[in-house]
């Protein structure tokens, strides 16, 4: 008896003993700990692979001269996934976000959502002085600014100069060059289900002179130009010339037939320049590049736009001091160096003539023409749905029928932005 | 065998804290789950809350995705799984009978099974990939296997089997182990041919293993979501209702009616596993007077 009422008390004196062994451990350690020296900001933004962002985040950090501290947090390379983490946090307030790399699309969505801190007009005028007015537009939502334009993007249509004497400017004739070339794979482009596809048609359908929402954010997608663009996509998808893995090809599979010497075009971003000069020099001696192919011979290409806006989450603990960390991340200092360690262009427009820029991008000029007439994808809250819509209805692309999947179209984006139903 | 009411009520007491745990962590959810569902909750939208009734589940059965992904997954399903117990028993037969290297030949088995799902999955995807894969080089074919419904859907089929099987031996040889060997030699005294003695001896007595090891791997094979994920995102209408979930829930964060959507899999499940212990026998009724 005695003992079995000895033996707990004796535990819960080896568990008391073990308890306050550790404290004193653990205390002390807290005390000798120095508080923060400085608010510590919290920059989500992509894994960007060259380091240019962790360096301009200790160039901001630098500057500020101990007023702040910038933290890169990576999130993951695809643009579905690094949404699908932030939302989630946002969602639930998460304070650990004090500045966030936004894809250009999420503006509308995060905006509307409570999520994001407006920009001060007086910034964000003075922000948009020089800056190229798609990526302007892009980091707007209801007359007010969300963001600053960081980094920006488009396709060029990049081809082998050993094979073809002069750039096609416009569809018919680069499907005619590429068929008579009589090499399946030919023409690389981006034909997956995902959101790669939702660009193509919205700049197919921009090109012919359509847009996916009107001004008002309501259905547009008139008749004449949306059927031009899914005659095209239908065109090119059926065409010999394009790879049979077309229905699952995203911009790396494009990126690396390119660098294996067959393909003659593709459709990609400026990042497929590096990448042949260092996998594929044998290549990248043939490779030139031009606009992208228009589709009515007098109306140029509008192609859509990418890049980075930089913008404040709304639960943040120091945000004036991320607006302003903000605007030093989107300086043009930091914009040359994701330039040209990192491959991304530019929003400032006039870095588009700096000679260490020209010197990584040959192509600047073309792409800034490119960015100049650049097309923003639908600016609308429920944008992500709308996407979804866009692909699901137009994928694989060789099964479009182009009368039957207008409405078909229509009936999908509509419903997306009711936000009804699966999708 | 615990009919003294004293007896039972120690064994409830037993049992208590594990009851209590699984209603917090599983009671709990899934009742907000079926709450949430009945209101229009999209997280982008949180002004615009609102008690729906069973709007959204009208919404989602009159939707032409859910049924679709609905029949993907019970085709995916009882593919994977209908293969996955011949191929089980046949391992578990080769394991069992196994008279040299037994440990060896059990690990290889096994091998699989322990390989991360996200892992096996990628694997096969770029060993089917047209640029990559080296099945078209050694089939001597040209196909994008991915990109066609059909083709995609065996690739995914083929995955879990891969995947898989090894659990399904290993609950199979468990029933196995457990046939009397005696008896088997009684038979073959009797000139049953090894045939027959699979067919009238073994399977029989192994019945409640095989039901328990079917509804096991049914359940798992119908909430299907990670080989899908990685290998064609749902495109070529693989869609399955978990990447049905996936994509209403954490893409589009509407909460009501993804809710809805895992409402209706844990309908299914319960329906599946109601099917299996009503429709096939019931192994797990306690076995009683059994001469052991």
């Amino acid at each position: 008896m005695n003992s079995s009422i000895a033996t707990p008390v004796i535990h819960g004196h080896s568990t008391l003993r073990t308890l306050a062994i550790l404290l004193t451990l653990i205390v002390p350690g807290c005390q000798n700990e120095p508080p923060p020296p400085q608010p510590m900001l919290n920059w989500y933004v992509f894994d960007e692979r060259s380091g240019a962002f962790r360096q301009a985040a200790a160039a901001c950090s630098a500057q500020a001269a101990g007023r702040y501290q910038i933290a890169l947090t990576p999130l993951p390379s695809d643009a579905d996934q690094q949404r699908e983490q932030l939302v989630r946090r946002l969602a639930a307030a998460d304070s650990a976000i004090d500045i966030i790399g936004m894809d250009v699309i999420w503006t509308a969505e995060f905006a509307a959502a409570g999520w994001l801190l407006a920009w001060p007009d007086e910034t964000s005028r003075h922000i948009a002085n020089g800056r190229l007015p798609a990526a302007v537009a892009s980091s707007r939502y209801k007359d007010r600014s969300w963001a600053v334009p960081f980094t920006s993007n488009a396709q060029l249509l990049w081809y082998r100069t050993d094979r073809i004497a002069q750039a096609p400017d416009n569809w018919q004739s680069l499907i005619g060059q590429a068929e008579a070339m009589a090499a399946p794979g030919s023409i690389q482009l981006q034909g997956q289900r995902y959101e790669g596809l939702t660009v193509f048609f919205v700049s197919l359908l921009a090109s012919a002179g359509g847009s996916v929402l009107n001004a008002n954010g309501e259905l547009s997608l008139p008749d004449e130009a949306t059927l031009t663009a899914l005659t095209m996509m239908q065109r090119i998808a059926t065409s010999p010339a394009v790879s049979p893995s077309l229905a699952t090809d995203r911009e790396d599979q494009s990126r690396l037939a390119f660098e294996t010497g067959r393909p003659s075009f593709m459709l990609n971003y400026s990042f497929v320049w590096p990448s042949a000069h260092q996998n594929a020099p044998e290549v990248a001696r043939h490779m030139a590049y031009s606009r992208w192919p228009a589709i009515s011979p007098n109306q140029p290409s509008r192609v859509t736009l990418g890049g980075i806006n930089l913008g404040i989450a709304a639960y943040g603990r120091h945000p004036q001091l991320a607006f302003e960390a903000a605007e030093c991340l989107a300086s043009a200092a930091n914009q040359i160096k994701a330039a040209v360690q990192g491959g991304m262009p530019p929003t400032l427009e006039a870095l588009y003539d700096n000679p260490e820029i020209r010197r990584h991008f040959p192509f600047a000029d073309t792409l800034r023409d490119t960015l100049r007439d650049a097309v923003l994808r639908p600016p609308s809250p429920v944008y992500n749905d709308i996407s979804l819509a866009i692909s699901r209805t137009l994928h694989p692309m060789r099964n479009i029928e182009p009368t039957a999947d207008l409405p078909r179209l229509r009936r999908a984006v509509q419903r997306a932005l009711n936000s009804e139903g699966l999708l | 065998m615990s009919s003294h009411p004293a007896e039972r009520r120690l064994a409830w007491l037993l049992c208590a804290p594990a009851v209590a745990a699984m209603l917090l962590v599983t009671a709990y959810p899934i009742a907000y789950a079926l709450w949430l569902s009945l209101f229009r909750y999209d997280l982008r939208f949180p002004a615009q809350r609102s008690f729906v009734g069973l709007a959204n589940y009208a919404s989602v059965l009159g939707s032409e995705v859910w049924w679709k992904a609905l029949t993907n997954t019970l085709l995916i399903t009882v593919g994977s799984v209908g293969f996955e117990f011949i191929l089980g028993l046949a391992l578990a037969l080769l394991a069992h009978k196994t008279t040299i290297g037994r440990r060896s030949v059990r690990t290889a088995i096994l091998v699989p099974y322990a390989i991360i799902t996200v892992v096996a999955a990628l694997a096969w995807k770029f060993a089917f990939d047209p640029t990559t894969g080296f099945i078209n080089a050694l089939l001597g074919l040209q196909n994008a296997w991915l990109t066609e419904h059909w083709s995609a859907f065996m690739v995914i089929i083929c995955s879990e089997i891969w995947k898989t099987t090894p659990f399904m031996a290993l609950l199979l040889l468990a029933g196995l182990t457990q046939i009397p060997a005696d008896l088997l030699k009684a038979a073959r005294v009797d000139g049953a041919t090894a045939w027959q003695r699979l067919r009238l001896i073994t399977l029989p007595l192994m019945k409640p293993t095989i039901m328990v090891a079917l509804l096991f791997r049914t359940l798992d094979a119908f909430r299907i979501f990670d080989t899908v994920y990685v290998q064609t995102r749902g495109a070529q209408d693989t869609e399955t209702v978990s990447i049905v979930g996936y994509n209403t829930l954490i893409v589009r964060l509407n909460l009501g009616l993804g809710s809805t959507v895992s409402v209706l899999i844990f309908i299914c499940v319960l329906l599946i596993a109601w099917l299996f212990i009503k429709g096939f026998g019931a192994p797990f009724e306690q076995r009683s007077g059994g001469p052991s």
